[in-house]
């Protein structure tokens, strides 16, 4: 990229509330239902119907405003944007302007190390709108109002992110938060999480902004890094070439990999924002702020350092552990159910476990190791009833079974052979064996030591204790 | 039959002098003879004789309301589960409601029978009710002349004894104007006492259901009823109901009644000037204390609401856009054709005046002059009721500035039209309750006087309205041929 530019990007994220029902409805929020089975009355905006505000979605709205250190408003205020589009079944859409609901917060981030600071200018509740289908309708255009009235948070941004980079590090790092605050499920495919990136570049050193382009509706986090690269690369390319950046709305083609405008600040619509006179302010007090923050989760940057100073893990492990609350969960069980040493434990659940859970595309959550099996067979382990190597042969076993790891053991009679006896019977039939190699070592060729203990270890099936082994060859070469 | 109070049906149907469904065929049988009044859009004939039936079985079983089989109706403004409702709207001309209002199942499970739905101004959006796409209501005082809107239907039929009693929705004076063109008691209640759940909506802020009867005990025995929170309208207010019976006989001794001096002035006709004059006479026989006062923020009503409810209804209205239910356009070639047909064909003039004007207001750039600023107004004027109504107990006045005008008089001048409203639509802005209470009559048309109480103060206003029909016998009198 050319080094005489420079690229601001801020972000407006949608996320999905996980709420069990709808913003202003008692209709389920729940996925992939047959078209319009989950749109009562309200969401379907018949003649006559009024909203009734979920006080679970402003539960939530409150505790993401409390992880990001924002502040919390005691009074914000509902608004209607007005347009017309046929998945909204209203007219307009119940959205925040403004008084929103949580006002200037921040989310560090850390790229290559560096952490930076970004600013957060607000977060507001509203509701979703419905989609319009235009597959297998014969030119014509189907309306699923199933997500009509789901809950969403708009995170906005500061314009304080200067690469694509730095705008997915935001990105994940928001997506994270979010899962591990519980208010959403941070599916992406489904559309639980997905954002818009406001981009602009400027000569380098230039005080003001370039004239920016947003990028609606971007839902994975490759796809934000791949469009906001071209965009930066449009824009350069245009000013390079002369003409100027014009203020629109762009559209990212994830199969072209490409942006294209979609309608002009001049074609934009007058929404005509106005408080909704169906719905009262929302009041939040200091009890309920209390209330909210005496049960608000250990957060991740916390967690992460906490992993560091409790269980002396490494940078890798414990970030990587507490890139999800549920991993950290699980692994925190794991360590206290198997007394085993955390770093074992560490080193199992971000080794053995997520690679066969990414093989298998699954989530911690759907493990079909639960921690208490992965924590029996750790604990096989650290009481020496068999090695780490046996262990990975167990593991198999209890990933593709449901035995616990003691079961296994049991039935492969894997258990480990620490009878000095019946190793040291091993060890001389192995040194008569094998006279040449006793030689070398004794001549000085350490190197022929391994041999040893392979031939022992293969002789005993990898069930003999690895330790005594060592010690009990070493004394018989002397 | 059909001149009874609900108290003497009520007693009648216990007594087995009539049954409900005698009642309700009478009534059926009057709609019949009087359509030419036009007072009804939709009449539920089947469906009232069913309920009646079911009255009747229910009085038998001695677990009967006062309202137990009682004929009444309703304002085509209130959905009905499996009843067209209409809004008076071509839009609407197809549209089944799929649900009840919380009122109209209030009305069902209190046992009252529903005789139809009422005619009234298109989305409530007039003073004569003449915007309807059903066409106009004729007041039974003088067919020639409007019954006020725009619960136009509703004053008709109550005052042509088409119906027992009715209910009516007020956003700017829709209940208490109409009562007083056709000499009957309209209640508007304080905003948030009645729910707005099923009442399709014009200005959201504004609007209000309420009792249209005969009598100020017959509204008693409605608003208890039709009051109370509902979990279903967020702007309901959670307060108990008051025993609205029990307070009817109270002494009017000491009362303090204020009279505007702004309600006095240029523009109220002088023969209902001086039936309101009488009106207050009698006030004082009574007990009370009359004095002036001054409410310098009224004449700025008409204006401030002018820009807020058109605000409103231009986003309420938003959703009749052919797509889900409701009028859509033939053959539409997109999706814009099928929004500005479906819309233009379906509204009439005087709702895409209100949903121009409101979207103007709403407009960037235009905003702050025109929506902020009436809030502003709106605020001034809620202070100057407070003030008031802290010196007075009630404030009375005019509801009209003059009798019912012709048909067609005032219909091609919207200002003009506003401006029947001019006495009755700062209590919206305000949102205190207020009623219309047949006060005599002017050139044999009747009058009505306004009395406005404090937010919640239905009770005392019903009470005060009662103690006046305990010394007169407007409201019991009939217009000519529906005696």
């Amino acid at each position: 990229m050319n080094t005489q530019w420079e690229t601001v990007i801020g972000l407006e994220i949608h996320a999905q509330l996980a709420t069990k029902s709808k913003i202003f409805s008692g209709a389920s929020t729940a996925y992939g239902a047959e078209p319009n089975t989950q749109a009562c009355a309200v969401d379907l905006g018949l003649p006559g119907v009024l909203p009734v505000l979920n006080e679970e979605a402003v539960r939530m709205a409150v505790i993401f405003g409390m992880a990001i250190e924002a502040h919390i408003a005691p009074y914000s205020v509902f608004a209607r944007k007005n347009y017309f589009y046929p998945d909204l079944p209203k007219g307009y859409q119940i959205s925040q302007m403004d008084l929103p609901i949580v006002g200037v917060g921040h989310l560090d981030i850390d790229v290559d190390g560096v952490v930076k600071r970004i600013g957060i200018t607000r977060a507001h509740l509203e509701e979703d709108a419905g989609k319009s289908l235009h597959e297998n309708f014969h030119g014509l255009t189907g309306i699923d109002l199933n997500r009509a009235g789901t809950p969403l948070l708009e995170i906005v941004s500061e314009p304080e992110m200067s690469s694509a980079k730095e705008a997915v590090a935001y990105m994940r790092k928001m997506h994270e938060l979010v899962r591990y605050l519980g208010i959403c499920d941070g599916n992406m495919q489904e559309g639980s999480f997905r954002c818009d990136a406001n981009v602009s570049v400027r000569p380098k050193g230039q005080k003001e902004f370039g004239t920016r382009a947003e990028i609606k509706n971007i839902n994975s986090f490759k796809f934000v890094e791949k469009a906001i690269n071209h965009e930066i690369e449009r824009q350069i390319e245009v000013i390079e070439g002369g003409g100027i950046v014009v203020q629109e709305t762009r559209l990212y083609d994830s199969v072209k990999d490409e942006t294209r405008s979609m309608r002009s600040k001049e074609e934009a619509n007058d929404y005509r924002y106005f408080p909704d006179p169906d719905l009262l302010p929302v009041l939040i007090d200091e009890d309920f702020k209390a209330q909210i923050k005496a049960r608000l989760p250990e957060l991740p940057q916390a967690k992460k350092q906490r992993f560091k100073d409790d269980y002396a893990l490494d940078e890798e492990n414990a970030t990587l552990l507490t890139s999800s609350r549920r991993l950290a969960d699980y692994f925190e069980i794991v360590v206290k159910e198997s007394a085993c040493e955390a770093k074992i434990c560490a080193n199992w659940v971000t080794g053995d476990l997520l690679a066969a859970l990414n093989r298998a595309d699954l989530e911690i959550a759907d493990s079909p190791v639960s921690h208490e099996r992965l924590a029996g067979l750790l604990k096989r382990i650290s009481d020496d009833t068999i090695s780490g190597k046996i262990a990975k042969q167990v593991f198999e076993e209890l990933w593709q079974g449901t035995a616990t790891a003691d079961e296994v053991i049991e039935a492969k009679g894997l258990k480990q052979i620490t009878d000095t006896g019946a190793i040291e019977a091993i060890i001389d039939k192995i040194i008569a064996d094998n006279q040449d190699q006793v030689e070398q070592y004794r001549s000085g060729k350490d190197k022929v030591f391994g041999f040893f203990v392979g031939q022992v270890m293969k002789e005993m099936q990898g069930k003999a204790n690895p330790g005594e082994v060592n010690k009990m060859l070493k004394a018989k070469l002397k | 039959m059909h001149n009874k109070t609900i108290a003497e049906l009520a007693k009648g149907l216990r007594s087995g002098e009539f049954s409900s469904v005698e009642l309700t065929t009478a009534f059926l049988g009057r709609i019949k003879q009087h359509s030419s009044l036009n007072a009804y859009i939709t009449v539920t004939e089947d469906l009232a004789l069913q309920e009646a039936e079911a009255a009747d079985a229910r009085l038998a079983k001695g677990k009967a309301e006062l309202l137990t089989g009682i004929p009444i109706a309703q304002k085509d403004i209130f959905c009905t589960e499996g009843v067209k409702t209409t809004c008076g709207s071509k839009i609407l001309d197809n549209f089944i409601a799929p649900y009840n209002a919380t009122v109209v199942d209030k009305f069902n499970s209190a046992g009252a029978v529903m005789l139809g739905k009422l005619n009234m101004d298109e989305f409530a959006m007039g003073s004569s009710n003449e915007t309807s796409y059903y066409g106009a209501v004729k007041n039974p005082w003088d067919i020639n002349t409007v019954p006020g809107g725009s619960s136009g239907g509703s004053a008709a039929a109550v005052a042509a004894r088409l119906a027992v009693c009715a209910t009516g929705t007020d956003t700017g004076g829709s209940i208490r104007q109409p009562a007083a063109l056709c000499g009957i008691t309209g209640l508007k209640p304080t905003y948030g006492r009645v729910s707005r759940y099923g009442m399709i909506a014009y200005a959201s802020s504004l609007d209000q259901g309420g009792p249209m009867t005969r009598s100020a005990e017959d509204a008693a025995i409605m608003l208890q009823t039709m009051a109370g929170f509902d979990e279903k309208d967020s702007t309901s207010v959670d307060l108990p109901v008051p025993d609205y019976m029990a307070g009817l006989s109270n002494s009017l001794e000491g009362l303090k009644i204020g009279l505007p001096k702004e309600f006095f002035g240029e523009g109220l006709n002088s023969d209902v000037a001086a039936a309101l004059e009488a009106a207050i006479n009698e006030y004082r026989k009574l007990g009370a204390q009359v004095t002036e006062i001054s409410m310098p923020t009224l004449k700025l009503a008409i204006p401030a609401y002018y820009v807020i409810a058109p605000a409103e209804c231009s986003a309420n209205l938003s959703r009749f856009d052919g797509v889900r239910f409701g009028y859509r356009c033939e053959n539409p070639v997109d999706l814009t054709d099928l929004y500005t047909r479906s819309r233009g064909e379906g509204f009439g003039k005087e709702v895409k005046r209100r949903i121009l004007m409101g979207t103007y207001a709403l407009s960037a750039g235009y905003y702050d002059a025109y929506y902020i600023k009436a809030q502003k107004i709106r605020r001034l004027i809620s202070e100057d009721f407070k003030k008031a109504l802290s010196e007075v107990d009630v404030i009375m006045g005019p509801v009209t500035p003059s009798t019912a005008f012709g048909i067609g008089e005032k219909i091609g001048n919207p200002i003009e039209m506003y401006l029947s409203d001019i006495y009755t639509i700062a209590i919206n802005l305000a949102g205190v309750p207020a009623m219309s209470v047949p006060a005599g009559f002017a050139k044999g048309m009747p009058v009505g006087l306004q009395i406005i109480g404090n937010y919640f103060a239905e009770g005392r206003l019903l009470n005060i309205a009662y103690q006046y029909q305990q010394v007169t016998d407007w409201h019991q009198q009939a217009p000519k041929g529906f005696e």
